[in-house]
C-alpha cells in the first residue's frame, strides 16, 4: 500500500463545483496552505468550506474566498487580524455563513466521522444560535440537539506521514485536523515529511491511515502568520 | 459621574490581579481572549494553576520573546505561547470535552453584560456586522466556576450588571462571580450579592451604577488592589 501522491494537484483534483470541503487548522496553525493554494489553482466554484475561521489576509482560506471559490462558510469565528475579504462579501450578501460554537463544531465533525447523526450539548442553550433546534432535559438540565457534520473532502496538514497514511501532528497544529480526517469521503494530507512504514512509532500515530486517502510531502510548509506579516497575496 | 468613577476605579490589570487571588494551587483554568489573559500574570506566590486553551494545549506559559515565535504553538487568541514542563497537546474534540465535561475548575471571561440570574452576554452586541462566537458558548458550560472580569459600567456610563441582559446571551444562568472595576459580586439564587467594594465608593453610589439590586447578606469587605 502506498498513499503517497506525486503532486498537490493530484490531491485536490477531485474537488469539483459545489463540494463541501473541511479544511484543517485554527487560524494559521495547522492550516494546509499549499493544498489550499493548489485548490485555488484548480478553481472549483460554490464550495461549502468548514474551518474554525473564515480566512485572514489574502492567503489560504481568505484567498479562496477572494478568488470566488466559496459560497458558504461553516465556522465559529469569522474574524481575524485582517478579515476584510470575508467581511466585505458577507456584508454584501455574497457569501453565506453558518455560525457554530467552536466546541459544537468540533463535536459535530467528530460525530460525522463516528457515525453518530445527532447529539445533545449544553452549549448554546437559550441563545440565538439554538433557535429552531430541538431541546431536551437530561438529569434536570436543558440541552440542544446538534447534528453531525460531514464533507466530501478534507484537506489537512500533519507533520509526519507514512505510506499507509498514518499521521502525527506538530504541537497545536493538531486542532481540527484529526477530526476532519475522519468525517470526509476523501481525506488528503500535506505532511512535512513522509517516512517509511514504521517511521512513526505506533504509540505516536494520532490519525490511523484508515482515515486518509492520500499524502503529499511539503517539506517546508508556509505559515499563514508569516505570509500575512510579509503582506503576501495569493495567487 | 463617569469622570468621578473613572478617577477611582481599578485598572484592568488590578481587576485581573483580584481575580487571580481566588485561583487555588493546582487548578485547571481557561482564560478568555484579551483582558482575562492578564490573570495568568498575577498568580500568587507558591500557587500554580494549569492553563488550558481551546485550540488544544494544556499547561502553557508566557509569550515567547519577539522573534522566537513558533506559529504552530499559539493560544485561542492566535498569539504565540510557550510550554511549561508537563504540557500536553490534544485535538479540538478532546479540548472541548475538557470544557463541557466539567473537568475545568475555572473559566474567566470578559462580558458586555451580566444579569442578576447569571446570564452572560459577551459574544454579540446584537448590531449588524459579522457575528462570531468562537468558544464562548462552550466555556460558559462545564467549568465548576465561571467568573467574569469587567468594567462596572460602559464607556458611556451605562450599567453592565443588569436585571436582564439586553444583548444576545452567550449562556443562561452560568456566571457565579463578577470582578468589576468597583466591586466583587457573587450571583446567588438570582441575585447580585455584594462581597467587596473599593473604599472610595459608597454602597449607595455603587448601587446607582448597578442595574439590579445589590444584596448585602454579609459584611462588605474593602477591595484593595496593589498598583500593578
Amino acid at each position: 500500500m502506498d498513499k503517497t501522491l506525486a503532486s498537490l494537484r493530484e490531491a485536490v483534483d477531485g474537488i469539483g463545483d459545489g463540494a463541501t470541503v473541511m479544511i484543517g487548522g485554527f487560524g494559521g496553525s495547522g492550516a494546509p496552505i499549499e493544498l489550499i493554494h493548489a485548490l485555488i489553482d484548480k478553481g472549483p466554484k460554490d464550495l461549502t468550506v468548514i474551518n474554525n475561521n473564515a480566512g485572514n489576509g489574502h492567503v489560504g482560506i481568505a484567498a479562496m474566498i477572494e478568488q470566488g471559490l466559496v459560497g458558504k462558510m461553516i465556522c465559529s469565528f469569522p474574524r481575524s487580524a485582517d478579515p476584510r475579504v470575508f467581511t466585505e462579501l458577507y456584508l454584501a450578501g455574497k457569501i453565506e455563513l453558518e455560525l457554530v460554537p467552536q466546541g459544537t463544531l468540533a463535536e459535530r465533525i467528530r460525530a460525522g466521522g463516528a457515525g453518530i447523526p445527532a447529539f445533545y450539548t449544553p452549549t448554546s442553550y437559550g441563545t440565538d444560535l439554538a433557535k429552531g433546534k430541538p431541546t431536551a432535559e437530561f438529569d434536570g438540565r436543558m440541552y440542544v440537539q446538534e447534528r453531525w457534520l460531514k464533507a466530501d473532502f478534507a484537506i489537512i496538514k500533519a507533520e509526519l506521514g507514512d505510506p499507509m497514511g498514518n499521521l502525527s501532528y506538530r504541537m497545536a497544529a493538531r486542532n481540527f485536523n484529526p477530526l476532519m480526517a475522519t468525517a470526509a469521503q476523501k481525506t488528503f494530507a500535506q505532511v512535512s515529511q513522509i517516512v517509511p512504514l514504521g517511521g512513526i512509532d505506533p504509540e505516536q500515530v494520532v490519525t490511523s491511515g484508515i482515515f486518509v486517502d492520500g499524502i503529499v510531502e511539503i517539506s517546508s510548509p508556509q505559515q499563514e502568520e508569516i505570509l500575512n506579516r510579509e503582506g503576501a497575496v495569493y495567487p | 459621574m463617569i469622570d468621578a468613577i473613572n478617577a477611582i476605579k481599578l485598572t484592568n490589570a488590578q481587576i485581573a490581579w483580584r481575580a487571580a487571588q481566588d485561583i487555588e494551587d493546582g487548578v485547571y483554568v481557561n482564560l478568555g481572549i484579551g483582558f482575562p489573559e492578564l490573570v495568568a500574570k498575577f498568580q500568587p506566590e507558591g500557587r500554580e494553576a494549569v492553563f488550558h486553551t481551546e485550540n488544544g494545549v494544556m499547561g502553557f506559559g508566557e509569550a515567547p520573546v519577539e522573534g522566537k515565535e513558533d506559529w504552530d504553538l499559539i493560544n485561542a487568541g492566535k498569539k504565540a505561547i510557550t510550554l511549561k514542563p508537563g504540557a500536553a497537546f490534544f485535538h479540538h474534540a478532546d479540548s472541548f470535552a475538557m470544557v463541557r465535561g466539567g473537568h475545568l475548575d475555572v473559566a474567566i471571561l470578559g462580558a458586555y453584560q451580566v444579569a442578576q440570574n447569571g446570564d452572560l452576554a459577551n459574544w454579540s452586541t446584537g448590531k449588524s456586522g459579522v457575528p462570531a462566537v468562537g468558544g464562548a458558548m462552550d466555556l460558559v458550560h462545564g467549568a465548576k466556576r465561571v467568573a467574569v472580569l469587567t468594567d462596572h459600567i460602559t464607556k458611556k456610563g451605562a450599567p453592565k450588571l443588569l436585571a436582564e441582559c439586553t444583548m444576545p446571551v452567550t449562556g443562561v444562568g452560568c456566571v457565579t462571580r463578577v470582578y468589576t472595576s468597583l466591586a466583587v459580586i457573587d450571583i446567588e439564587d438570582g441575585h447580585f450579592v455584594l462581597r467587596e467594594k473599593i473604599p472610595a465608593i459608597s454602597v449607595d453610589d455603587l448601587q446607582a451604577v448597578t442595574g439590579a439590586e445589590l444584596q448585602l447578606t454579609s459584611v462588605v469587605k474593602d477591595l484593595i488592589a496593589p498598583k500593578v
